[in-house]
């Protein structure tokens, strides 16, 4: 836990319930304790780094483990090994984690200067000071100027803007990057940056103790005896930044630890996965083989003492503490616990870290996921997950802005009765934009640039000033709620609410309406050319059950209008009967526009008569007015004025779908990876979506439904899908009843099923909501588990992590999320694995994911190359480890039967030491980071070969098992081998062989060439480093041999280095050599032959991809069969529209607000 | 414990996406080796390539074995076991501690001379010098000359360290047992002359040249062995100290040959040691004639007392040493099956291959998908 937040903990415990500060005084303030503005997330300092990275480290198992092995070989009755053999990895293993640990806290400290060193302007003494960051205090008043962060949270009390207003922007906070408006209350709004007046402001602020919630905030200011209540909307909170503000002024109420900011940057959960679990539980398993190894041999010890020990004392005496067989017995338990440690290796953990490391870095060096316009690659930022990339089987997505690119173009429209941009041929008969030509708006000066229309036709009906084409395009030019902003003369840019109305405004101004600038009663367009200023009367503001908005101006020519647009369904409700026909036509021009996946919106007009207006607005006030209520009235209202509309025609936006998602879709679904849409946008627009992405197809057996408002009728709906996809699945003697017939408030695996046919599924919002309370969960998850696809809409946040969660308890697939908004957090941080798309809606997702990049279809490569790279590594590390650890260390437990179980170890003690660390780690890590058994190309062609990884075919409990049986074989053979090389034998010049020194020469050798071979044989892509590692390995052993056994360093250190002269006198007999190469065959033999003779004899599917790649590689590739684009003939109408409210209420805030007089005549919003 | 706050965050850093431009771009560097495209050598190893080198072993392999088989069975051998637990041997008197010192005869046969070079060990079995406390039990430090050493071994040695305040030279356990049977040979050239005639035994050359050259080392100084020991003691089971081993300067002391090649413990409890060498005088004559033999024994090493063995061995030795039919049973039995599994493996891979070859032939690989 860092210190920060301890220390806040702290005085929540102190009992904290709600806080008070009084302006300008400090000595209040710092009498309850408040934390200054310093941030801390660093963990050390130079003095407490040793012991607290130590007690850290020691807090993993393993680490733990080995130093209790350490102590135990400081008891020299119970050590067969000098205590090196482990002091020397440990020490290794510790170093580099706490070297690891220290440059990044090292990066922390850094980063933690530069922030709380940060200039910042304070309020002393009556005049503006400039001071540092972590100098701010609760009750301090500072200044902010435009594009500054914000320094802690604080009240707003003044800004430079009209009516208090300061705009922010909090991409950084939730992701968002439309700015956001704070307003400070009048009373304090009127200090303005009189200092005078701010100094000696003394109002008293009573709010919430420091809590995490971003959008809560609630608290009384007590000014001049005075209380006014305080809303989330007058705290700028730390981490924003001021935007379009050039000063404003603000009362410090959170600082430091105590901010929002960072009560949200609560302990991330740390993320394993699935071959860590596995991991662990083998080393429990490895952990009790080992005690029950080391009980069998403390038994056989005991035998042996009292048989033959006993007697043997005349030449052995038994040492003073050996009092009988037992107590010996007791000791040598432990000494054989030392000696076999090593089946737990240190060095697994350290690894494992290590390649999944390299791999990370794989992930951010591939060019080929990075994307060149946003200038940004591809990122692993956890770096512990690799492997499960190659095991993903349930895909998460957001929609918006991951599957779609947010970017919507005004593609078609209707007007009155007639079809533009239809540029060639009919509708479906796609024709790549680039090879359309673009209209010509060079006319219009103020055009956008980045707007491409394709029919000349609209241009020029509008140059012709066809009435109804200037009614159609002055409407969308005035109803709307978008911001817009002109920093340099004729460069307008647009913040608007959704993509979809800043698309409409952009269509109206390239085609000549420019939308120019507005004020809280004013809207400027420039109507070709010629500037008109319309007077906004009132805006009507969209809302989901309305799904329409308003908008009534007085014309220049003093005439009262109301423009309105909305969704299809709800607009020709509300038409003038005289438009019945013209709806029809429309309406059949909305079903083609819906046809093409575009989404719709219908607009229309009403002429006001003025004495109606005058009636209607004084209700409208009233409505406005009242404290109860509000909401309704208001509706009730505005329904009574948009009523009677004049159909002027329709609008269609395409939601441009991001690169390569079509294909993306169909290699997931070819490696079996579901992909399940998590989208908070409206059903129509989902659906739409979900056939053009081909995660729903035209041939589809069925697409069901589920939109029950209540317990029956959803389980009736998910019944019935069970039913048609596989109807004995409702049987309860169907063994995936079970778990369901179980009441399982435990989580179980519910087992996958295969249904008769290619099935989709929709659910709602609130069906999910109700089904997900009501216990109907079992029923949803099979049914939506037996579906090819399946499409949530309506989702909020919590419910998309809800789903994530649902899958992750009771099904065993990984599961992953990818989304791009702050939305998307919560799925995000539920699922295994959380990528984050860095797109346009903000940092947010980006920043809690596991992974991200900017393009949807990288997550082919992610998964199907690098996921299953990753592994394919780690499996074949693990085996590879296991079995070589195994060898290794049981040599040990067959030489205990012939030295009267007596601890003595095989190898020499050096050689212990410096085996898993030096002879044998970089080979592996090699195999670890350079191997593939086939390249990117054949990954991406093949995704059947990604099923192994979903079914974790490479590594689990029987390969483990393998590995183990294999790993006892090869001990066997190294050791008897090497036995009956040098029972009774001698050597070529007649001295006799059976030493114990040439012995562990032999096995040790045999060992290395064997583990070296198997590791050879494990290689399927050998580069320069492969054999690099490989063979200099090998080679660096017989050097060290050398080295290790050499004159000089045994003479140095006699009681150290016991083998003098071994290397030099015993490598040259060719009996040794003979028995490391029978040695050698014998231990890859059977490994030879079940490597290549499993697949011939019980091929899974990946072996027969395999046999089918080998095909291709010897034959030459066929000519590539482009893709087919599908287009269906049946598709729901779309209905763009944010479902957020728009900036209506800020729009027409200057109405309801005192305004100033001195600002009046400038006051337009210069956003 | 880490937090997932992230100070860039609060940092208003640079904007995300950085104006275009070679200068500022991020995109990661085209090189083989962060792209994965390291050149490298990819070998196919399917069931057709392996199945080759299965003949291969077998036929690499038998030839070997029979090899060693051949040699091994060339080489002369002869065994004497002296240890003398059964009533009838001659040594059985030695057994009782009374008789000392004890010497025993065996006579033996040898049907066929000994042509090269013979050598002579002693084998013990049931004699655990491979166990950790007794492997443990020495002072490579004192072995090697250190005076320091020699005067306070290390504590590894208990409780041979030290004997009545004096410390012991050579320390532990494993120098305190020394083997101290004596034995010699003698050949009984014709039956009628009884004279034995003794064989010549050389004591010298039956240890690694590092061991007696670098390894042991007496203490340094410029008086006689006896003084440069001065202020040791003998280990307990000896019968006189370490500088009276022998009569010859360069093999007494720690030194002595007999004592290094002790020294250098076995590796399993049944093991044989270099005793002497018997070498070979010209190339008409063999160095042990066939006939009649007597094996002298000085009798002074117990073990019966833990069911241990003694045995005298007599061994020409071979290119690849002494006699040992395991490597050469071993190579044959292994590049047999080796060979076997091949053929069987082939045939059924020929079957499947044949079955599946209708499949294959029907199949048609797609394309990866290419993007724009």
């Amino acid at each position: 836990m860092s210190l920060s937040e301890k220390q806040s903990k702290d005085r929540k415990n102190g009992g904290e319930n709600e806080r008070l500060l009084q302006a300008n005084n400090r000595n209040l303030t710092t009498s309850f304790g408040y934390p200054d503005n310093t941030i801390k997330t660093s963990k050390y300092n130079a003095l407490n780094f040793l012991p607290m990275n130590l007690f850290e480290q020691f807090q993993r198992l393993a680490n733990a483990y080995f130093l209790i092995l350490v102590f135990l070989q400081t008891i020299p009755q119970i050590s067969p090994l000098a205590s090196y053999t482990t002091v020397i990895p440990l020490t290794v293993v510790l170093s580099i984690t706490a070297v690891k640990d220290a440059i990044d806290d090292m990066k922390r400290h850094q980063n933690d200067n530069q922030v709380n060193n940060r200039p910042v302007l304070l309020l002393a003494n009556g005049r503006m000071e400039e001071d540092k960051w972590m100098n701010v205090q609760v009750g301090d008043i500072i200044k902010l100027k435009n594009n500054q962060p914000v320094t802690a949270d604080i009240l707003l009390l003044s800004s430079s803007e009209p009516y208090g207003l300061a705009y922010i922007e909090t991409a950084e906070l939730d992701g968002e990057t439309n700015l956001k408006v704070k307003q400070a209350i009048s009373v304090t709004s009127d200090l303005e940056d009189n200092l005078e007046l701010l100094s000696a402001f003394d109002g008293e602020v009573k709010c919430d103790p420091p809590n995490n919630k971003l959008d809560k905030f609630t608290g009384i200011l007590t000014y001049k005896g005075q209380q006014y209540l305080l809303g989330h909307d007058k705290l700028l909170l730390r981490g924003c930044v001021i935007r379009h503000t050039e000063w404003c002024y603000g009362l410090v109420v959170y600082t430091g630890p105590d901010t929002k900011l960072m009560q949200n940057s609560g302990k991330s959960t740390f993320k394993r996965t699935h071959i860590d679990r596995l991991v662990n539980v083998l080393v429990l398993w490895i952990f009790l083989l080992l005690v029950i190894i080391c009980f069998i041999i403390a038994v056989g010890h005991s035998i042996w003492q009292s048989k033959i020990g006993y007697y043997f004392q005349s030449f052995l005496p038994w040492e003073d503490y050996i009092s009988s067989s037992v107590v010996s017995a007791a000791l040598i338990y432990w000494s054989y616990f030392i000696i076999l440690n090593t089946m737990v290796p240190i060095s697994l953990y350290i690894s494992v870290e290590i390649i999944r490391l390299g791999n990370s870095f794989y992930i951010n060096w591939d060019r080929k996921m990075f994307y060149a316009p946003m200038n940004t690659p591809a990122q692993a930022r956890t770096t512990t997950l690799n492997e499960e990339l190659g095991q993903v089987k349930y895909v998460f997505s957001d929609k918006t802005g991951t599957l779609t690119q947010n970017i919507m173009m005004f593609h078609k429209c209707s007007i009155h009765g007639e079809v533009y941009g239809n540029s060639h041929g009919k509708v479906g008969a796609k024709v790549p934009d680039s090879e359309k030509e673009k209209v010509d708006f060079s006319y219009n000066k103020l055009a956008s640039p980045n707007f491409a229309f394709y029919d000349s036709t609209l241009v020029e009906a509008v140059r012709r000033g066809d009435k109804w084409v200037r009614l159609f395009f002055l409407s969308l030019s005035l109803c709307h709620t978008v911001i817009p902003e002109e920093k340099v003369e004729g460069e307008l840019v647009y913040q608007a609410q959704s993509p979809d109305e800043g698309a409409l405004v952009t269509a109206a101004r390239n085609f000549g309406f420019v939308f120019r600038s507005r004020t809280s009663e004013t809207i400027t367009v420039v109507e070709m050319g010629v500037t008109r200023v319309y007077q906004v009367l009132a805006i009507l503001d969209f809302s989901n059950v309305r799904k329409r908005m308003s908008v009534i101006v007085r014309t220049p020519e003093d005439q009262l209008m109301l423009f309105c647009k909305g969704a299809d369904t709800i607009i020709c409700e509300l038409l003038h009967s005289s438009c019945t026909d013209l709806n029809n036509m429309t309406m059949e021009h909305l079903d083609d526009f819906a046809t093409e996946g575009l989404r719709t919106l219908m607009v229309a007009y009403r002429e006001l008569d003025a004495a109606f207006f005058q009636s209607w607005s004084h209700k409208h006030s009233a409505a406005y007015w009242s404290l109860e209520d509000r909401e309704n009235k208001l509706s009730v209202v505005y329904e009574e004025i948009e009523k009677d509309l004049m159909l002027l025609g329709a609008t269609a936006i395409e939601d441009k779908l991001q690169d390569a998602v079509l294909e993306t879709i169909v290699t997931l679904n070819k490696a079996k990876i579901k992909i399940w849409v998590l989208t908070g946008d409206k059903q129509e627009t989902a659906v739409n979506i979900a056939y053009s992405c081909n995660i729903f197809e035209d041939e589809m057996d069925e697409v069901f439904m589920v939109q029950g408002k209540n317990y029956e009728t959803i389980c009736q709906e998910l019944r019935t899908a069970r039913a048609k996809m596989k109807p004995e699945s409702l049987l309860e003697s169907d063994p995936t009843s079970v778990p369901l017939l179980a009441k399982p408030k435990t989580p179980s695996v519910v087992p996958d099923e295969v249904p008769s046919g290619t099935y989709g599924l929709v659910i709602n919002g609130d069906s999910l909501a109700c089904a997900l309370e009501e216990d109907l969960e079992l029923e949803l998850l099979q049914a939506a588990c037996m579906c090819k696809g399946v499409i949530c809409c309506r989702m909020t946040p919590l419910q998309k992590a809800q789903v994530v969660e649902l899958v992750k308890r009771y099904k065993k697939g990984v599961t992953l999320a990818i989304g791009d908004g702050a939305n998307d957090v919560s799925m995000i941080k539920a699922a295994h694995i959380g990528v984050g798309i860095s797109g346009r809606e903000g940092m947010q997702a980006m920043l809690n994911s596991d992974f991200s990049f900017s393009q949807f279809h990288y997550l082919q490569r992610l998964l199907l190359v690098h996921g299953r790279w990753s592994y394919n590594r780690i499996c074949k590390f693990l085996s590879y480890f296991f079995y070589k650890n195994f060898t290794f260390t049981l040599v040990h437990v067959w030489y205990a039967f012939f030295n009267g179980f007596s601890a003595q170890t095989v190898y020499d003690s050096w050689f212990i030491t410096c085996f898993n660390l030096i002879y044998t780690s970089l080979p592996v890590l090699g195999l670890s980071l350079f191997d593939q058994d086939v390249n990117d190309t054949w990954s991406l062609c093949f995704p059947e070969l990604y099923e192994a990884g979903q079914h974790n075919l490479f590594f689990n409990k029987k390969k483990f098992m393998n590995c183990l049986i294999h790993g006892i074989y090869s001990s066997f053979v190294l050791f008897f081998v090497s036995v009956g090389t040098i029972h009774n034998s001698e050597r070529s010049d007649g001295k006799d062989i059976s030493d114990f020194q040439t012995f562990s020469l032999i096995v040790q050798t045999s060992l290395m060439c064997v583990v070296t071979m198997q590791i050879a044989m494990k290689t399927a892509y050998w580069t320069l480093m492969s054999h690099l590692f490989i063979w200099g390995s090998l080679g660096f052993y017989f050097c060290m041999l050398f080295f290790l056994y050499s004159d000089g360093l045994c003479l140095m250190f006699p009681r150290i280095f016991h083998f003098l002269g071994v290397a030099r006198t015993s490598l040259n007999q060719t009996q040794l050599w003979l028995s490391i190469f029978l040695s050698t065959i014998l231990c890859i033999i059977p490994a030879v032959g079940y490597m290549f003779l499993k697949p011939l004899f019980y091929p899974v599917s990946v072996d027969k991809v395999f046999d089918i790649i080998r095909h291709c590689m010897k034959f030459p590739l066929p000519p590539p069969v482009p893709v087919r684009l599908k287009h269906s003939n049946f598709r729901r109408s779309a209905y763009a529209f944010s479902h957020q409210h728009g900036f209506g209420a800020l729009i027409t805030s200057g109405k309801t607000t005192k305004s100033k007089q001195k600002k009046k005549n400038s006051c337009s919003l210069k956003i | 414990m880490a937090t997932n706050y992230d100070v860039k965050a609060d940092v208003y850093s640079k904007p995300l996406c950085a104006p275009k431009g070679t200068a500022n771009t991020r995109r990661p560097n085209n090189t083989a080796f962060k792209q994965q495209r390291l050149p490298a050598w990819k070998p196919i190893l399917t069931a057709s390539t392996m199945m080759p080198s299965f003949f291969i072993v077998g036929l690499i392999f038998i030839p070997i074995g029979i090899g060693i088989l051949v040699t091994s069975n060339n080489i002369q051998e002869t065994e004497i076991d002296y240890t003398g637990t059964e009533a009838s041997s001659p040594c059985n008197k030695c057994l009782s501690p009374v008789v000392t010192p004890c010497i025993c005869t065996i006579n033996f046969t040898l049907k066929e001379a000994f042509k090269g070079n013979v050598y002579m060990y002693y084998g013990l079995s049931n004699f655990y010098q491979n166990h950790r406390h007794y492997v443990k039990s020495r002072d490579d430090s004192q072995l090697s000359g250190n005076t320091k050493a020699l005067l306070n071994p290390s504590r590894e040695c208990e409780p041979y360290r030290r004997n009545e305040d004096k410390p012991i030279a050579p320390c532990g356990a494993i120098a305190n047992s020394v083997f101290n049977d004596t034995l010699e040979l003698f050949w009984i050239a014709n039956e009628s002359d009884p004279t034995p005639i003794p064989i010549p035994l050389k004591k010298k050359g039956i240890v690694w040249w590092t061991d007696k050259n670098v390894k042991f080392r007496n203490p340094p100084g410029k008086g006689s062995l006896e003084e440069r020991f001065n202020g040791t003691t003998k280990p307990p089971s000896w019968h006189k100290p370490v500088y009276m081993l022998d009569s010859e300067d360069d093999n007494n002391g720690f030194i002595n040959e007999d004592f290094i090649v002790w020294m250098r413990t076995a590796a399993l409890p049944t093991f044989r040691k270099l005793y002497r060498r018997i070498d070979r005088k010209n190339d008409s004559q063999p160095t042990l004639p066939a006939g009649q033999y007597y094996l002298n024994i000085t009798y002074n090493y117990p073990v019966h007392s833990f069911h241990g063995r003694k045995r005298m061995v007599l061994s020409t030795i071979s290119w690849m040493g002494g006699k040992n039919s395991f490597l050469g049973i071993a190579y044959i039995t292994v590049g047999s099956i080796s060979f076997l599994l091949g053929v069987a493996i082939s045939s059924l891979y020929c079957l499947r291959a044949l079955l599946s070859y209708i499949s294959f032939s029907t199949w048609r690989p797609r394309m990866p998908l290419k993007r724009s």
